[in-house]
């Protein structure tokens, strides 16, 4: 008996320590971005353009690029997205038709970024004529981050439990009102927290973004969504591997990489608290 | 004494599962009608296609007639939207939307388009009085209607349909889920609200048909065995399985 | 409420089927991107073997696209890149990953589970080209100094970050498929006298089975397909080497590398395309191969 509990507390321990091990990587690696790049970070460095290729100066331009790819994206994928999953979920029948669409979002979702990338290089950028471009960068994006939406909206639409769409239709609303007024109501936490987990998603993206939307250097801010953009994940990649003095400007990659690594974490503990808050407070 | 509602060879199935089959019978109107039999004769299904709640269930195959007024509900002109505000249900187990408790009883009314406050207002406490509810939430009209009780939510629901102004209240087993108290509540209720409106209850609870209603039918494996004035069948059954339903051979 | 009635419900009857159309047309597009996607790809690099042949590209040793004497367009080097860095990930992510399943399902406590829940997940939502970079300073760094390499950035350090990044993935399937494995399964063990290990070694993890190995499928497809961590981690010489420690190329940073500099409608670019095609098979046959598994798995293991 004793034997087996021992064992059992042995195994046990290696596991606690192979866990925090892995935890302990993922914080060792964020230390090791703070405390090199956490002196460069002023407010210099976010609102100023770069200077002196690049040695010098700001990273402002990258910022708004990936704000403006991101939203881009997200202001097709939001209203597509949703769309497709109150479709779905709610007026779909049982069919040939249902599984080839719930078939083809999953592909999506297992497409890799660079294949994305690929596409949207050959049909946006090429094919359509649309150049490097924000445009072509957020259509790409916005394909990449599609499947997310949907998945997420239909299983938030999913728990809602059907007593509620039935009480409705029951008092003789329609349809459409029932969903309106009884269901997305209930289901639109998780739709937020869906749609905010595809916004980190795409902010952190960087093979698509090179290849439809990104230049390594542009000190002044696009005008238009046919204008190209520096972004902020493209922008690490170049100064990591690309620029002319890549020893000399370290300091100012770490800078870079701890701005995006804190704006997509926070994104990401956002929807995980509004996630766990919603769970708390539901009462059905 | 008129007709509310007639069924002409209602039948209905799921699949290959037939669950009623040619129903054919008159629900007065103002009088309240029992649905009784044992579990799985198709009382739920019956109550279930008068207003074409079946339909929300895959796979659903409905044949025959249902006349309310007259008119075949199932006719391709019938808008189901109007029927489902004619002809109301109550569900086996209460469920009040996760809203405030005027928010529930106003649901109904605002989809359908009444939006002023005042209207609202006097809607609202008009039904939760009609559901002998009123004096009990009238102070707590805004809290959730998730915090009443089972007997409360259930009285609520019943508010929720009177606020739609139908003509019919269906009530599929609406005390099942309940204590004896919150039932008695319930059926009193079913009794003054037959006055005003054609109500139809469907129970497991034969003592329950018995206090409560005008009118038993009685259904077995989906068939309609016997339909009469609840005096008439309980105390002299036609039908020898109704007999032996009656004195509990079966349930 | 009555009057207009008939009049309103004409109007809302409209709305409703315009209404029921318009989400109709968005759920469809989805089905159109993808096979917009396929076309798109296919199209392109069919075209490149009008003068690739199939089999010079599949079994071809050597990717010299740009070479000016003889352009060569063999994707051996390639492939055998994302399979090395892939195979060491993936021999990496897995016990860890199934480990940690455990450990989070298992044995943690629920305060414990609160935290380790969230971090997992924020592990996930590292952008690539952070962990491309930490490989690229640090990684490789230390790699070096363990193993006195010569290449500073190889295969070993492709595979280790892209171990990282495969973790939470299999992390968050496995454990799925650990706690649903029902209370009844293991309340019988333990009532047989099976300590807390051995129930968790001769029932659940058997039980979970098909959802972990949906969880290592579906972790293979994810590393096959990663780009950018790789492409700042393994050196990028198109060798064939089997030396975990020298440098390797990818399929996923060949496409990223060479796409910027290719002439519009040249043969490098419809290879290009064809690299894209071939990568897409792989990691949609996995995906594939996952779904199968864990429908078999609904179906019969409760």
């Amino acid at each position: 008996m004793n034997i087996k509990l021992l064992k059992q507390r042995i195994y046990f321990q290696i596991f606690r320590i192979t866990t925090a091990s892995v935890i302990l990587f993922l914080f060792l690696m964020i230390w090791t971005f703070i405390s090199n790049g956490i002196g460069v970070i002023d407010w210099t460095f976010l609102t100023d353009i770069p200077r002196r290729g690049m040695t010098e100066g700001g990273i402002f331009p990258a910022i708004v690029g990936t704000i403006y790819l991101t939203l881009g994206a997200v202001a097709f994928a939001l209203p597509v997205g949703v769309a497709s999953a109150i479709y779905l979920v709610e007026y779909a029948h049982e069919g040939r038709l249902l599984r080839m669409i719930n078939s083809a979002i999953i592909n999506l979702a297992g497409v890799p970024s660079i294949v994305h990338g690929l596409f949207g290089f050959g049909l946006f950028v090429i094919f359509l004529n649309l150049g490097t471009s924000i445009l072509s960068g957020s259509l790409t994006l916005f394909l990449m981050i599609l499947p997310i939406v949907i998945s997420a909206s239909r299983e938030a639409l999913l728990s809602v439990p059907k007593s509620f769409r039935e009480g409705s239709l029951a008092l003789g609303a329609s349809k459409w009102q029932t969903i309106r007024h009884n269901v997305l109501p209930y289901a639109l936490p998780g739709i937020l927290t869906g749609t905010i987990l595809a916004v980190a998603r795409a902010a952190g993206e960087t093979a698509p973004i090179i290849l439809t939307a990104a230049f390594f250097f542009r000190p002044t801010l696009p005008k238009s969504m046919l204008d190209g953009t520096m972004a902020l994940a493209s922008h690490i990649y170049y100064m990591a591997t690309q620029h002319p003095n890549i020893a000399l400007v370290r300091p100012l990659t770490y800078g870079s990489v701890l701005v995006l690594l804190g704006i997509v974490l926070s994104l990401n503990l956002v929807a995980i608290v509004i996630r766990t808050r919603h769970r708390r407070r539901k009462n059905w | 004494m008129s007709t509310k509602i007639e069924t002409r060879d209602l039948s209905v199935s799921f699949g290959d599962v037939q669950a009623i089959k040619s129903i054919s019978m008159k629900i007065l109107a103002n009088r309240a009608t029992a649905v009784i039999g044992p579990s799985g004769c198709g009382k739920s299904t019956f109550i279930k296609s008068l207003n074409r709640m079946n339909e929300l269930t895959l796979n659903s195959q409905t044949t025959g007639e249902v006349l309310l007024d007259g008119e075949n509900i199932y006719g391709n002109n019938y808008d189901v939207v109007t029927l489902r505000k004619k002809v109301g249900m109550i569900f086996q187990k209460p469920n009040p939307f996760p809203k405030s408790v005027y928010d529930n009883v106003a649901y109904g009314p605002r989809v359908h388009g009444i939006h002023k406050k005042e209207a609202l207002d006097r809607i609202v406490q008009e039904n939760l009085k009609k559901a002998a509810l009123w004096d009990e939430v009238s102070d707590r009209l805004h809290p959730s209607a998730m915090g009443l009780s089972g007997g409360q939510q259930q009285r609520l629901c019943i508010a929720r349909t009177l606020a739609v102004e139908p003509e019919v209240i269906l009530m599929d087993e609406p005390c099942s889920a309940l204590d004896p108290i919150a039932t008695a509540k319930i059926e009193g209720l079913m009794r003054t609200l037959s006055t005003e409106y054609s109500v139809v209850v469907v129970t497991h609870n034969m003592q329950q048909a018995a206090r409560v209603s005008d009118y038993t039918a009685f259904l077995y494996l989906g068939e309609l065995i016997e339909y009469g004035s609840t005096k008439d069948i309980f105390e002299n059954p036609k039908n020898e399985l109704t007999e032996k339903y009656l004195i509990g051979k079966f349930g | 409420m009555e009057e207009n009635w008939a009049k309103k419900i004409r109007g809302l009857n409209l709305k409703e089927f315009l209404i029921e159309k318009l989400l109709f047309a968005s759920a469809t597009i989805s089905i159109i991107v993808v096979i917009l996607i396929f076309f798109f790809l296919f199209s392109q690099g069919a075209l490149a073997f009008r003068e690739i042949s199939i089999p010079d590209f599949l079994f071809g040793q050597s990717w010299q696209p740009t070479s000016v004497i003889k352009p060569e367009f063999g994707a051996v080097p390639l492939v055998y890149g994302t399979m090395v860095v892939t195979f060491i990930a993936m021999a990496i992510s897995v016990p860890i990953g199934i480990i940690i399943a455990v450990y989070i399902a298992e044995v943690a406590n629920p305060i414990e589970k609160e935290i380790l829940k969230p971090i997992v997940e924020l592990l996930a939502g590292v952008p690539s080209v952070v962990y491309g970079f930490f490989a690229l300073v640090t990684l490789a760094a230390w790699i070096q100094q363990l193993t006195g390499t010569n290449s500073r950035l190889n295969a070993l350090n492709g595979g280790i970050v892209l171990a990282i990044m495969v973790i939470p993935t299999i992390v968050s399937l496995a454990e799925d498929a650990i706690t649903s494995v029902p209370r009844e399964y293991r309340e019988g063990s333990m009532a047989l006298g099976a300590s807390k290990w051995e129930t968790i070694r001769n029932v659940v993890l058997p039980s979970a089975a098909p959802g972990i190995l949906a969880a290592t499928l579906l972790g293979f497809g994810r590393a096959v397909g990663e780009t950018m961590a790789v492409l700042m981690a393994t050196g990028n010489a198109t060798i064939v080497n089997f030396n975990i420690l020298d440098s390797v190329r990818t399929m996923t940073a060949t496409i990223v590398i060479e796409t910027p500099e290719v002439a519009f409608g040249s043969l490098h670019y419809h290879a290009l395309f064809a690299v894209a095609v071939f990568l897409f098979a792989i990691t949609f046959a996995f995906n594939y191969l996952a779904g199968v598994v864990m429908r078999r798995f609904r179906r019969t293991g409760r």
